[in-house]
């Protein structure tokens, strides 16, 4: 019999459509799938009250695919403009260029694979992992090269960490430009992460004792370089080779990637294919002309990798709109570099009054936190924002507090307070207020 | 009852026993340098130096450790710059399109919108050798000679003013090159520099908070639904 069996029957495809606006209408989402998330719920919703109780919906009455339908699992038909996104504007073409991942859409401290956000600087190689390798050398005793199966031997360890572009939020140091919480906020993510301590391989290797400073590179066409101070390396870094449970995506490094928690992204470095040990730092491209902060008065700071706290309302936004008064529950986002989140505090009033939020086992170092807290929405216009203080006693400035301290053109780092507008009619807008 | 109490101690006492050697067990393997004679676990294969010459690219900013033998002049460097480069970083370095520019911005970075570039930004002149090497071209990145590096980096330093037009760029020198935004740089993190304090109530007065910029009708946000955008340079 073919997998499909059933569902061929002229007879049962038929009425299921005839009985079933839903179905009848798939080619049309599929092909244009112009209507995602709460918007195809709604058109679904008007369209299909004659299978809403009390009756029966077609699919309750109808044989389902099998298994192995789909060997590998793919979202609802519904979701599909659950997407990662670029700015195409932004950049000269999309290899040396950013995705953004749709915290909108998304629930939970764990990003999907599929919806990781991207930063190429080459574009994505597709490596072969029996052909890559691995090489540790510079001042240690014992310089080798790794293939993945000598990888794979090693202790291994699982973390659940995020990782955060620096440039996230890098569009609005000037003024609120993208009206989107995708496009503002979505160069982060969160996964969990397991392979080998950096540590356990340094020790493999013997670290000479005028060793101070590790080069990380890529195998990918930049051969993306950045310098690690040794004491952060032998910390919490970690070689990894997968992401939730399966094998990293090439888009996230296949077959093997450096995760150093709780810093820029950018130092966790893809497709990794070598570790020099030296007792200098490098002073790369990227940590020179690039990934340095510009500040107003013509001088940089550079080797700024910490992710400083920050926090942002995922729901409402600019893509989830509110529906009408009454009662909500707003949900964010919290995250620091510097360890654990401690609290989360929410405005409505634009900063004058604020509430203590919930937040949201589990609590994990370097990791997203979830919060939330009811609001009763009364209608009326709203200035809606966020506000961690992680363990060490941080407090997430304003974008007027950092202005002060950097100016506006130094793209990195901005952690700031974000301010959603909430008009009467629900609407939900990118604003800075001071 | 007596014997059950002593049987139940027993019992407990052998659980701390277990207790402790599995936590013994424990220490010991996650001990950050118990294990660590170099070779412990013996997985992989020692590196040899043919292995590691090939690979072993890097070139150090600040002293131009692993700059390689070769040589190249301006000269040379502007026609190999015609070759590989112009098509997106013009003739003159000024960037195609939305390609980097890197000559000019001498003086803007303190302007509103500065030009950061390899004369007005870069600290280190190796760097520039080395990321042309590693990265360049972006279709072809890694093909290009030793010598045509040094050429183009001759060429790019004499683009911005920072050498003359004379200058042959090599593993001597090219370290004492010194670049001139080289000072303006803070290798040490000053963060945090903000120190907001989490006040709760009645924190800013009604009056004074007003939207200073929204990004409503701004028209630069791709869409979020549906096929992915394809809005076009601004």
């Amino acid at each position: 019999m073919p997998p499909n069996f059933w569902r061929s029957l002229p007879v049962v495809s038929k009425s299921a459509a005839r009985r079933n606006p839903v179905l009848a209408r798939r080619s049309f989402l599929g092909l244009g799938a112009a209507l995602t998330g709460t918007f195809a719920l709604d058109a679904a919703r008007a369209e299909t009250a004659e299978i809403s109780p009390p009756a029966d919906a077609p699919w309750s009455q109808s044989l389902g695919a099998g298994v192995v339908d789909r060997p590998y699992g793919t979202p609802a038909e519904t979701e599909a403009g659950v997407i990662r996104r670029n700015v195409p504007w932004l950049t000269a073409g999309t290899e040396s260029s950013i995705s953004f991942s749709p915290l909108q859409d998304l629930n939970g401290i764990i990003t999907p694979n599929g919806l990781f956000f991207e930063r190429y600087h080459a574009g994505r190689p597709d490596v072969d992992p029996e052909q890559h390798r691995l090489m540790i050398h510079g001042l240690v005793e014992r310089p080798l090269v790794l293939t993945m199966k000598d990888i794979l031997r090693f202790p291994s360890v699982s973390r659940i960490h995020f990782i955060e572009c620096p440039a996230n939020g890098g569009m609005e140091w000037r003024a609120a430009q993208l009206n989107s919480l995708q496009f503002t906020h979505g160069m982060v993510s969160c996964a969990e992460w397991t392979g080998v301590k950096l540590s356990t391989l340094l020790e493999e290797v013997g670290l000479k004792k005028e060793a101070k400073w590790v080069m990380v590179e890529g195998a990918d066409g930049a051969h993306m370089n950045r310098s690690l101070p040794l004491e952060k390396c032998l910390d919490d870094c970690l070689i990894v080779y997968a992401q939730n449970g399966e094998a990293l995506r090439p888009e996230q490094g296949y077959p093997l990637r450096l995760v150093v928690p709780g810093w820029e992204g950018n130092v966790s470095v893809k497709w990794l294919r070598r570790i020099k040990v030296g007792d200098q730092p490098w002073f790369s491209r990227e940590e020179t002309s690039k990934y340095t902060d510009l500040m107003a008065d013509g001088t940089s700071r550079g080797f700024t990798w910490l992710i400083d706290a920050k926090s942002v309302i995922t729901f409402p936004c600019p893509e989830k709109p509110l529906s009408g008064p009454g009662l909500y529950e707003i949900r964010g986002l919290a995250w620091t570099g510097n360890g654990k989140v401690k609290a989360v505090h929410v405005s409505t009033d634009g900063g004058i009054n604020w509430q203590v939020a919930q937040l949201h086992e589990p609590i994990l170092s370097k990791a997203l936190t979830r919060f939330s807290i009811p609001w009763r929405w009364d209608g009326k216009p709203a200035l809606l924002e966020s506000r961690v203080i992680d363990e060490t006693g941080y407090v997430q400035p304003t974008i007027v507090d950092l202005r002060k301290q950097r100016g506006t053109n130094s793209v990195y780092h901005n952690n700031s307070i974000q301010t959603w507008q909430v008009k009467p009619d629900g609407s939900v807008f990118d604003v800075q207020i001071g | 009852m007596f014997r059950s109490d002593s049987h139940r101690s027993v019992v407990s006492s052998a659980a701390k026993l277990l207790a402790l050697t599995a936590a013994c067990g424990v220490i010991v393997c996650a001990s950050p340098v118990a294990a660590a004679e170099p070779g412990h676990f013996g997985y992989g294969t020692v590196a040899t130096p043919e292995q590691i010459a090939g690979w072993d690219i890097d070139v150090r900013g600040g002293d131009g450790a692993g700059l390689p033998a070769g040589t190249g002049s301006v000269s040379k460097g502007e026609s190999v710059f015609a070759d590989q480069c112009a098509a997106c970083h013009g003739t003159f370095g000024e960037g195609e399109g939305r390609f980097p520019k890197l000559a000019g911005g001498k003086g803007t970075l303190k302007d509103d919108r500065p030009e950061l570039t390899v004369g007005s930004y870069w600290p280190f002149a190796p760097t520039l050798f080395d990321y042309i090497n590693r990265a360049m071209p972006m279709p072809t990145p890694h093909t290009l000679s030793a010598d045509d590096v040094y050429a183009l980096t001759a060429y790019i330093l004499n683009l911005n003013d920072i050498v003359p037009g004379d200058f042959v760029a090599d593993k001597d020198s090219l370290p004492k090159v010194k670049m001139p935004n080289h000072d303006s740089f803070l290798w040490k993190d000053p963060r945090p520099d903000t120190a907001a304090r989490p006040c709760m109530s009645n924190c800013a007065n009604p009056a004074d908070i007003k939207i200073t910029s929204t990004a409503e009708s701004r028209n630069l946000t791709p869409r979020t639904t549906g096929p992915l955008d394809t809005m076009q340079p601004k």
